[in-house]
């Protein structure tokens, strides 16, 4: 558990950041929270020669209401998500995401933007990014772009950002009546399947929906069958939940390891999209 | 009229831990904290196969790196630094500090760096390169009875490190003679039988703070000090100086704040052996700190014990015998107490019943994994575990109440002393008293009326219930290779302040709480004027240590002894410059008078300064007031209880949750009730989660799959459900204070009580046990038409 010798910068800015990573030829990483990358560094899997701490830089923490939408700064830990006002007011399904990560340690240091570059494949987030629709805003050394959350996660700890770009916000259209389920991993408290669903309900009834799943394969993924399934649908927990049965049936990259099986995941995926969509429908308001 | 004390009485008071402020304000001082000037630091290469020949080790990459003082093979080091120790009688292999020509389990060491810095010495292992002959690894533990894929050892055939040691009913005590009558004739009688398998798995201790050694050898001197993460600093002592060529005059072990040990800490370890040698060979002082990769490694694990049991009944819940074949994995090398842990789960298979025969066997089996040792409650939580799984399968055979059964089979407060057919003396016990007040204090009635109403729900709810008596207050002597008593040493100091030195030493235990609480009585002083010493061979003269939950029965009871010969002899002092009898003298409130005269008397502080000063010197007495004492206990204590566990299994998913523990402990008299609860707290956690959520894992290649917090789970307080606990008092005549130990109590109960609770609630899908820990995937296959 003792890191390569490492540099150590904080950025003032996040053109800061940009212009000191830059220097570092490649070899640097940012670091927030750093609850992934320092396990990483402690077990010498990834050895930077430098890090530039973009924790503290003015504006990239913190939960703000723009126009209808809502945007999360990068650098908001867990615990602010799980506790903001506004969140919990607009969007649960995004506070209560937060409150399920690791244990208070964690939720005080890791951060928003830190989860998503990371991708871990069993991270709570990604999914609740998918079902809200999100857009991951970007910084770069050519300027800012926009990366919808539905293109963002590629691959096992993969995702479309550039080792030069920085994730700023994320924004999203806050929404009710949408919700989380998890089975945690015992240990780490991670998801071995985590569902995030968001419902558009009119005069009772689904007109659109968004299902995210995590934890079952290499990244997170949208469950567009039972995304489909659910249009038109009457928004009561019965009727949801029939669309739930053969979730995730059609996924080909299911993980397997000692905290659960390749079978035992796929018979979760149902139960926790039954479990998010029900959570989802019970904050319709009556 | 005498005014009412100012200074209540202190035992069996909730007063809270003294120990806890400097703790939680960051104030302690643990190992990794000594820092001394020229300290270099040491760091271990480490295996990372499970079971290979070294070809080669190439060294010269990490020799030539800025800041490495040097670098060792462990061919070097052999030749200074000895054998690792192994305190039980049993053949052993040859375990060298530092591997020499082949590596046994991942995370041997296999060289040493000794550089300037952490980070440099860490650098530099990493880029020590070692050539493996990578052979097959011993995995499971009975294919290795057979001998394959591979030996462990070359001189230990099909892996047995302990053939097969058999004890119980018919066995002489020097096992010659072994008569197998009765255990045959209860099976013979039986009406009911019976049998399971159950694996008792494999735990890593865990403690907060992992290991450390600070060892400083002071050539000009010729002396050593070493500082270690330990729960026995006199034992270090005696190995560290006997490994050096030097007498225990010579050497001095520090345990300075131990941030838990739970049974991992008595071992005597190759990092304790290697630092202080390599200071010794220096002139240096080294340290080298655990991290937490190398703790899940490098530590001893706990249990891995497999048991066969076969309970003989009648149909009417008469319990006729009890078979118990044990099969221990014990990993790569006996360690200090290896080979013990195990057959103290065979001394304790008689558990709370009156069984008229019982027939165990213990096998002790090398495999390419981590060494076991002791971890909290060291081999009865397994004998428990068995029995009392064993009993809740024969209560369900017949359909009877468990803890009706339990009460049919019971020893009867009137047969203590009682001698088991394992050897053992229980010193005293009211297991039906235990037993009446869980079922009372969880409304066991009213519980199974809600389980029944819940299933009917179909909701998967079920109950469990556990006794336990354990074998604790080790010694005596007999029962020891280092001895079984405790020694302390109690100064009235010449401000009147209490100066007590203690061979426990605590880690957890809160010793100096308990200990200051009783001379706080004994001498009628504030427990702010007394202060407990501990964990320092240089300042207490002599002792054993902390393990086998004996810090009370037998540390407390050495404090006593040596507090009262204080006493008496300040008793004489006062008589003298009071002009009363000693006899009629009482210490209260700070002064020491007349009984019913207080304003008869001095203060304390006048006494003592009298007896340092003492003109005149009363006829017959020295000076000074510091006298000592060594307590030989005559016999273990035997603490007993009842653990109640309520859960629910998610019908959908298998996650079991634990909705209520209710426990019962006897601990004989408690000085403590806030610390004795502070123990069961823990005890329980740790039982529950050997049920629910821990276990240590290795692949068939011998590669650890749960080396981090990522992957081996601890309960957090979130796991757990509110605890709620009771004690019955049954003193034990075994010392003065009636005390019986606590440490480990809880993990005695707890963990068949919850495991029992699971297969109630999955019992309607034909199941009859279910082997630990109760992972969701396992409990939805049960429900979800899969096996066991």
């Amino acid at each position: 558990m003792i890191p390569s010798a490492f540099e150590y910068e904080r950025a003032s800015s996040v053109d800061d950041a940009l212009a000191k990573l830059a220097a570092t030829g490649g070899t640097g990483k940012f670091i927030a929270g750093g609850h992934s990358l320092v396990p990483l560094m402690k077990f010498r899997l990834n050895e930077p020669s430098t890090l530039i701490d973009i924790a503290r830089i003015p504006g990239l923490a913190g939960v703000r209401e723009k126009d209808r939408a809502l945007e999360i700064g990068a650098a908001t830990v867990h615990h602010d998500v799980a506790t903001s006002a506004v969140l919990q007011a607009q969007c649960p399904v995004v506070s209560d995401t937060a409150a399920t990560i690791g244990d208070p340690q964690v939720r005080n240091r890791g951060t928003l933007g830190g989860s998503l570059a990371h991708a871990d494949p069993a991270a709570d987030y990604p999914a609740v990014m998918l079902a809200v629709d999100a857009e991951i805003v970007i910084q770069g050394p050519d300027g800012g772009r926009i990366v919808s959350a539905a293109d963002f996660f590629q691959g096992l700890f993969t995702v479309a950002l550039s080792a030069d770009e920085i994730i700023t916000a994320v924004r999203f259209t806050p929404t009710r009546t949408a919700s989380y389920a998890k089975l945690y991993q015992r240990a780490s408290r991670f998801a071995i399947v985590g569902v995030a669903a968001a419902l558009d309900v009119a005069d009772g009834t689904v007109r659109s929906a968004r299902v995210g799943l995590t934890g079952a394969g290499s990244h997170a993924v949208r469950l567009t069958a039972v995304e489909e399934a659910l249009v038109g649908r009457a928004a009561t927990p019965e009727a949801v939940a029939e669309t739930a049965e053969g979730a995730g049936a059609g996924l080909e990259d299911v993980n397997d390891d000692i905290h659960a099986s390749e079978a035992y995941r796929r018979a979760m995926i149902p139960v926790f999209t039954k479990r998010a969509l029900v959570g989802a429908v019970a904050r319709v308001p009556a | 009229m005498a005014a009412s004390p100012v200074l209540p009485k202190l035992v069996g008071q909730r007063v809270k831990r003294r120990e806890d402020p400097r703790l939680i304000q960051g104030l302690g001082t643990y190992v990794d904290d000594i820092k001394i000037v020229d300290m270099q630091h040491v760091a271990f290469k480490r295996s990372d196969v499970a079971h290979g020949r070294i070809r080669s080790l190439d060294t010269s990459a990490a020799e030539g790196m800025p800041g490495v003082k040097a670098v060792l093979s462990g061919a070097q080091i052999a030749e200074f630094v000895g054998p690792m120790p192994i305190g039980t009688p049993f053949p052993s292999p040859d375990h060298h500090a530092v591997a020499v020509d082949a590596v046994r389990y991942v995370g041997e060491a296999v060289a040493v760096v000794v550089a300037t810095d952490r980070y440099v010495a860490r650098d530099a292992a990493d880029a020590i390169v070692v050539d493996y002959e990578v052979l097959p690894a011993v995995v499971d533990v009975e294919q290795a009875m057979t001998g394959q894929p591979a030996q462990v050892h070359a001189d230990f055939e099909n892996n047995l490190a302990v053939a097969l040691v058999p004890s119980g009913t018919g066995v002489s005590a020097d096992l010659k003679t072994i008569d197998d009558s009765a255990i045959d004739k209860a099976f013979a009688d039986a009406e009911v039988v019976v049998s399971q398998r159950m694996l008792n798995q494999r735990l890593a201790p865990t403690a907060m703070e992992p290991r450390g050694v600070v060892a400083h050898y002071e050539p000009g001197k010729d002396t050593m000090t070493i500082w270690s993460s330990t729960q026995n600093p006199h034992i270090l002592r005696s190995f560290i100086a006997a490994m050096n060529g030097m007498g225990q005059d010579q050497v001095r072990a520090i345990a300075p704040e131990v941030g838990g040990g739970f049974g991992a800490k008595i071992n005597i370890y190759a990092e304790e052996y290697v630092v202080a040698g390599l200071s010794k060979r220096f002139g240096l002082p080294l340290k080298w700190t655990e991290d937490r990769s190398e703790a899940f490694l490098a530590t001893t694990h706990g249990r891995d014990i497999l048991g066969y049991i076969d309970i003989a009944a009648t149909r009417d819940g008469k319990v006729l015998g009890m078979k118990l074949r044990l099969i221990a994995d014990i990993g790569a090398y006996n360690m200090l107490l290896t080979a013990a842990i195990p057959t103290l789960t065979m001394m304790m298979a008689n558990a709370t019943y009156d069984i008229p025969a019982i027939r165990t066997t213990l096998t002790e089996v090398f495999t390419n994994k981590t060494p076991t040792d002791a971890y909290r409650g060291a081999g009865r939580p397994e004998a428990t575990y068995f029995v009392e799984r064993g009993m809740d399968m024969l209560a369900r055979e017949l359909g009877m109440d468990p803890a009706e059964l339990r009460r049919k089979n019971f020893i009867q407060p009137d047969q203590f002393p009682y001698a088991t057919q394992m050897g053992a003396v229980y010193d005293s016990g009211d297991y039906g008293k235990a037993l009446d007040r869980a079922l009372e204090n969880a409304s066991w009635d009213e519980l199974k009326q809600q389980r029944d109403a819940a299933q009917a729900e179909g909701r998967l709810v079920g109950l469990g219930l556990a006794m336990y008596v354990e074998v604790c207050g080790l010694g005596p002597s007999s029962s020891l290779p280092t001895g079984g008593w405790e020694h302390s040493q109690v100064t009235v100091e010449r401000d009147g302040r209490i100066s007590a030195t203690t061979g426990a030493s605590p880690h957890g235990q809160g010793n100096e709480t308990t200990f200051g609480q009783m001379l706080a009585d004994q001498f009628g002083v504030p427990l702010e004027h007394i202060t407990i010493h501990h964990g320092d061979t240089g300042v207490v003269k002599q002792g054993i240590g902390t393990f086998g939950s004996r810090s009370q029965a037998v540390g407390g009871t050495a404090i006593h002894l040596a507090g009262a010969k204080v006493k008496e002899k300040m008793a004489k002092y006062a008589a003298a410059l009071i002009e009363a009898n000693e006899d009629d003298l009482v210490f209260e409130d700070g002064r020491i008078s007349v009984k019913g005269a207080p304003d008869s008397g001095k203060t304390f502080a006048e006494i003592a300064a009298y007896a340092y000063v003492p003109v005149p010197l009363p006829e017959g007495l020295t000076p000074g007031l510091s006298e000592e004492a060594f307590f030989e206990p005559a016999n273990n204590t035997y603490p007993f209880g009842c653990h109640i566990a309520l859960m629910e299994i998610d019908r959908e998913t298998g996650e079991p949750t634990l909705l209520r523990l209710v426990a019962v402990d006897d601990a004989g008299n408690l000085i403590n009730p806030l610390i004795v609860e502070g123990q069961v707290h823990g005890g329980l956690a740790q039982g529950i989660g050997q049920a629910m959520i821990e276990e240590v894992r290795y692949g068939e290649d011998g590669q650890p799959l749960t080396g981090s917090f990522m992957d081996y789970a601890v309960p957090r307080a979130s796991d757990l459900p509110r605890f709620e606990m009771d004690s019955t008092v049954t003193p034990t005549p075994v010392n003065p204070l009636g005390a019986k130990g606590v440490g480990e109590a809880g993990t005695l109960g707890s963990t068949p009580c919850v495991v029992s609770a699971a297969v109630d609630a999955l019992s309607q899908f034909g199941v009859t046990h279910i082997d630990m820990m109760l992972r969701p995937e396992k409990l939805w296959q049960i429900i979800h038409g899969g096996q066991s």
